[in-house]
This record gives structure tokens, C-alpha cells and sequence, in this order.
């Protein structure tokens, strides 16, 4: 006899749905079984209230674009963290051995975000009777990215628990956060252990108590190799330092695990925009008022000032978690601005705030979270402003009386 | 803020009378002045990196709103409602500088470490909401209690905060260290951003969340 397996799974799964509904012995996991029969099948169920869009991009399906565009990152940062490894203690670099190496430091630090984290997603869904929203999926994927391969686990729980509950459920869940979940949950660690995510001794995934490193190992970022030395020869420091253009592009530098290749970001950009998932407007403008800054903060710069003022724009694209960050983070549809004209100045604000922190501000080489938490909170604000400029101009135009 | 105004009971000199034992025990939890009304959280910040501190500013606190709120319910037929505020902040600053030279007098290290704060009681909130909003239309010895009762409700949240971020944030309670060292040695690392002033934020924001669960409020227009 000829058996449909997948026929067979729904049958068994339907069989036990009235266990979980209301009345049935395990109601309080509802939100479970729904989050398993709506990843299985399409559900029969239809949106309650309008509007109704029928479409096959459903939220799910959308999350699940945004996952698959970040896997080219976690996958080079994969990468470049084993071969970070293994060129520090002088091994060998073969692709294979790297790749291996690479995923033993990052899926352990994947897995336990999303295990701390699922778990106050479900006891959220649980308790205020919500279905078990899948954009956590991307949250949970995104936080690890923006950490550096050395961190503790223990610390990534605690992250990525502060980031959903006091980022996102405080507020309301999903839809309602006004910062982004996965920065917050960073920047938690960030000022809470800043010895395990700054400084130069967190981005190789090496014990320099008991490994044998190299000589000559240093393990800074070339944002702190650019922020530590002097005067206008700062392309000249980055290549004595080994960093070249095309590593950074390529993104074989030191640095938090998903930043470091450029490449892989504008993959996971393209699938973004390609899509229509991510706002190119977002991702253009912040690159352009990054540009634009460099561009003021090169002029601005003094024989005496640090390398870093006269870093040229195109460098600051592609170092640090400038590209990471303006891809993946600055678009989140909840926290960015809504507004067409209003995501061009809250992506520009990002572009030219981040080069503005990494320049200027000493303790702080990057900027890229801190610029994008910043305009988070001014998102609403700006739409506000533009909208207020669009029913003026209306206003004009259609005559005061009129209105 | 409404005057809280009602008809003085005869009350024995000694033993608290029904009213007055709701108005001891309301400002700990079901009106407490930081957690419900939001007031004086500036310096629920400021003081709670430290157990040490947060006690003497808790005390400080409770001694001014006492006497503060007996002397005004003292002076409240002669107080002319015009310059009310006025006669109020100059009873308050008169304790505040007394309160301060004690201190500066029997604690000097710890005055120092609380540096401005302890002036600035001047303008805690609690202190002039408590003598507008209850001294100025109750008898004295409620005025009084009503001052204790709010000083121990501040107090209550000054040192609940000072504990969770002393512990968290350097690892001790009042100066002695509680957290066992082979934590330590396994990379446990204490919490910085219970140092700063953000992480009183979030536990202050925590405490409201944890209360207003508790007590079942949902939600405010």
C-alpha cells in the first residue's frame, strides 16, 4: 500500500488538535501547535479582522526570507572565524579545516540564542495568549552575528533574554518594540561586560592562555588599528597592520562574527531588496551620509589628529559592522521610519552618525549600534515631521479654506 | 495636587487610630511614592550603586519628609495660600541643612560620596508633594506620620534597588563581597550596567512592571 508520509504526519497532527484548543487538556500550549501547524502547512484559518490581503507572503514566509538572506553572512563569518583561529596559532588554513573550526565557535553561540530566547518567546505567547511570532527567528539569528566568536554563552543567553523581554515584549511583542531587539540584546552586553565584546582580545577565537600564538599576533580590529594611529598615512597603518582592501571586502579580518565580509552582506542585501523585503532607500542613504561624512571629517582633519579622521568613506563602508548593520538592522520594518522621505533622513542620520562616533569619539572605535539604536528612538519622530510637512504642503495647495 | 483633607478623628495619645494606620501603610505599597506616582526617581538613580548610600539617603529622606510635613501642618492656618510654596521650601531647605551638617558632621565619607544629593532633597518631589498634598489640610501628628510613612515607602524601593544592583554590579552587600569566588573563576563577571545609572532605570522599570502585575493594574489613560 502506498503511503503519503506527509499525509499521514497531517493526519496525526490533526488528530491531536483538540488537546489543544480550548477545553482540550494542553490549551495553554496552543501557541506552540499553531507555530508547528502554520511552518508545516498552510493553515485553514483566515485574518480576523481587514484587511485582506491574499498573497502568498505571509509573515512567516517574510522572516524567513530575511533568515535565508542572513546565512551568506553566517556562513563567511564562519569562515573568517576559523581562519582567524587557525592563522593566530599558525595551523594550517585549508578551506575545509577552517569552515570546520569556524562553525564549532558559532553554532553553539547560534543555538543558545535561540534556545534562551525561545524559551521567554514561548512563555510570552503562553501567558498573554499571542501566537509565537516568527520574527524571532530573525532576532535570534541576528544577535549572535553582532557578537565576537569569543564570547562566554552564559552572556549570550542573558543578551538575548534582555534583548526579547525588555526590547520587544515589554512594549507589546512584535510590531509595537521602538528599538530593535537584537541591537538591544547587544548593546545589554555591550555595557554590561564590555571586557567580552570590545578591546582587542575578543576577536579570534583563541585562549591565549594555553594556545601558542604567532609572533606578531595582535588581534586588534583595523577600526582600532586606524583609531590608534596618527596622521594622514592611516591606508598605510591598515596595510602594515595586514588589512587590505579586498580582505575587508572579502572579510577576512578580525571582527564580530557576521560583520566582517562585505561581500556576503551585499549578497543578503540584494535577496533583501530583491524581494522587496528590505528598503533600498534605507540601505542607499546610509551609505551615501556615510560617504558624506567621511567626506566633511577628511576635511576637517589636522596634521595631529588620529588616522581615523582621514579614513577615506569607501574604507568605512566596508569596516567595522557598517555594512551588517545598515543591511540587516537599520531596515527592520518595526523600528526604522515608515515614511518614504523619512527613511531617506533616517538613513542618512545613521550613515553620517556612525562616522561621526567612529571619528570623533575616542572610546568608542565603532559606532554602528549606537547610531542605529539612536535613530530608532528618532524614527517616529521624523515620520511625524514629514508628515506634518505633507499635509502643510497640501494645505497650500488646495487652499486653506478648503481643508 | 487635590489637598487630602478629612475630619480629624479624637485620637489616643498613644496606638494609631484605623485612619492612621492606612495612612502608614498606603505609601508602601499601594501608593508608594516611586514605583506608583513616579516621584523622586532622580534620586533613586543617583544613590543605588551602593547599599551604604542608599540606607543614610533613605534615612535622610524620612527624617526631612517627618519633619517637614509636622512643621507645616503646624503652620498651616498661618500660611497664607498665596506664598504657600514659598514658606514650604524654606521649612524644607531650614531641615535639609541640618540633615546635611549631621551628616557631614558623624558620616563625612559617606556625606561625601552622596555629594549633592543630600542638598537636593530640597527638591525631591516626595518631600513638597507630601507638605502640599497632605500637611497643609491635616493635623499634625497625621502630617507626621504620613512623612515616616512616605520616607519608608522610598526607602523600601531605595534599598530593594541598592541590594539588586550592588549584588549584580559589584558583587556585594553593603561592602561585603556575596558573590562565592569560584564563580569568578568559572567567568562570571559582575554586571557593569548595573553601575551606571541606566541599569537603576531598568530595575526601577522592572519593580513598576513587577507591582503593577501584582496588583493587577492594566491599563492607564
Amino acid at each position: 500500500m502506498n503511503v503519503n508520509p506527509i499525509k499521514l504526519l497531517e493526519e496525526k497532527l490533526e488528530a491531536a488538535r483538540p488537546l489543544f484548543e480550548k477545553g482540550g487538556k494542553f490549551e495553554i500550549f496552543f501557541p506552540l501547535y499553531e507555530a508547528k501547524e502554520t511552518f508545516l502547512f498552510s493553515p485553514a484559518t483566515v485574518t480576523a479582522a481587514g484587511p485582506h490581503v491574499r498573497d502568498a507572503l505571509d509573515m512567516k514566509r517574510l522572516m524567513i526570507l530575511v533568515v535565508v538572506a542572513i546565512l551568506p553572512t553566517f556562513f563567511a563569518g564562519s569562515y573568517n572565524v576559523g581562519l582567524q583561529a587557525l592563522a593566530a596559532q599558525g595551523l594550517p588554513t585549508d578551506p575545509v579545516s577552517c569552515m570546520l573550526k569556524g562553525l564549532m565557535a558559532t553554532v553553539p553561540i547560534v543555538i543558545v540564542s535561540y534556545a534562551a530566547g525561545g524559551i521567554w518567546e514561548v512563555l510570552f505567547a503562553v501567558v498573554r495568549r499571542h501566537e509565537i511570532n516568527e520574527g524571532f527567528l530573525v532576532t535570534g539569528l541576528l544577535f549572535p552575528l553582532t557578537l565576537p566568536p569569543s564570547i562566554p554563552l552564559w552572556m549570550v543567553a542573558l543578551g538575548i533574554s534582555f534583548g526579547v523581554v525588555l526590547g520587544k515584549e515589554v512594549f507589546g511583542g512584535t510590531g509595537m518594540n521602538v528599538l530593535n531587539p537584537a541591537l538591544t540584546a547587544r548593546a545589554f552586553v555591550f555595557f554590561a561586560y564590555p571586557a567580552a565584546i570590545s578591546g582587542d582580545k575578543v576577536w579570534t577565537w583563541v585562549n591565549p592562555a594555553k594556545d601558542k600564538l604567532v609572533d606578531g599576533y595582535s588581534g586588534a580590529t583595523p577600526l582600532l588599528v586606524a583609531a590608534g594611529s596618527k596622521g594622514p598615512q592611516v591606508v598605510a597603518a591598515l596595510t602594515d597592520a595586514g588589512f587590505t582592501m579586498k580582505q575587508a571586502f572579502l572579510g577576512s579580518i578580525p571582527g564580530s562574527i557576521g560583520e566582517t565580509s562585505t561581500l556576503a552582506c551585499l549578497a543578503g542585501a540584494y535577496i533583501l531588496v530583491a524581494t522587496g523585503v528590505g528598503s533600498w532607500r534605507i540601505m542607499v542613504s546610509c551609505v551615501a551620509g556615510a560617504l558624506g561624512m567621511a567626506v566633511v571629517m577628511n576635511a576637517a582633519a589636522g596634521p595631529e589628529s588620529a588616522g581615523i579622521m582621514f579614513l577615506p568613506g569607501v574604507w568605512h563602508l566596508m569596516l567595522g559592522g557598517f555594512m551588517f548593520g545598515t543591511v540587516f538592522m537599520a531596515t527592520d520594518p518595526v523600528s526604522a521610519a515608515r515614511t518614504k522621505r523619512g527613511k531617506v533622513i533616517y538613513g542618512l542620520l545613521i550613515g553620517a552618525l556612525v562616522i561621526l562616533i567612529r571619528t570623533v569619539n575616542p572610546a568608542y572605535p565603532e559606532g554602528m549600534m549606537l547610531a542605529i539604536l539612536f535613530l530608532n528612538i528618532l524614527a517616529p519622530l521624523i515620520d511625524y515631521a514629514v508628515m506634518q510637512g505633507h499635509f502643510a504642503k497640501r494645505k497650500a495647495w488646495r487652499g486653506a479654506s478648503n481643508v | 495636587m487635590a489637598t487630602e483633607t478629612a475630619a480629624p478623628p479624637a485620637s489616643p495619645p498613644l496606638g494609631l487610630t484605623k485612619r492612621e494606620k492606612k495612612i502608614l501603610t498606603d505609601p508602601l505599597w499601594d501608593n508608594n511614592p516611586i514605583t506608583f506616582q513616579i516621584l523622586g526617581v532622580c534620586s533613586a538613580l543617583a544613590v543605588t550603586v551602593q547599599m551604604k548610600t542608599a540606607i543614610v539617603m533613605a534615612i535622610s529622606l524620612t527624617v526631612v519628609t517627618a519633619f517637614s510635613n509636622l512643621a507645616v501642618s503646624l503652620l498651616r492656618n498661618y500660611i497664607p495660600s498665596k506664598i504657600r510654596i514659598i514658606v514650604q521650601l524654606s521649612v524644607i531647605a531650614s531641615i535639609v541643612i541640618v540633615v546635611d551638617q549631621i551628616l557631614k558632621a558623624y558620616l563625612y565619607g559617606i556625606s561625601k560620596q552622596l555629594s549633592v544629593f543630600v542638598g537636593l532633597i530640597i527638591t525631591n518631589c516626595i518631600v513638597m508633594g507630601r507638605a502640599e498634598g497632605f500637611a497643609m489640610g491635616n493635623p499634625p501628628r497625621e502630617s507626621f506620620i504620613d512623612g515616616i510613612a512616605n520616607g519608608l515607602g522610598y526607602s523600601l524601593v531605595l534599598i530593594t534597588v541598592s541590594f539588586i544592583r550592588e549584588v549584580l554590579g559589584s558583587g556585594s552587600v553593603l561592602g561585603f563581597k556575596v558573590v562565592p569566588g569560584f564563580l569568578y573563576a568559572h567567568g562570571y563577571v559582575n554586571n557593569g550596567l548595573m553601575v551606571l545609572a541606566p541599569g537603576a532605570f531598568l530595575i526601577v522599570g522592572l519593580l513598576i512592571w513587577g507591582q503593577r502585575t501584582l496588583m493587577g493594574v492594566e491599563k492607564h489613560d
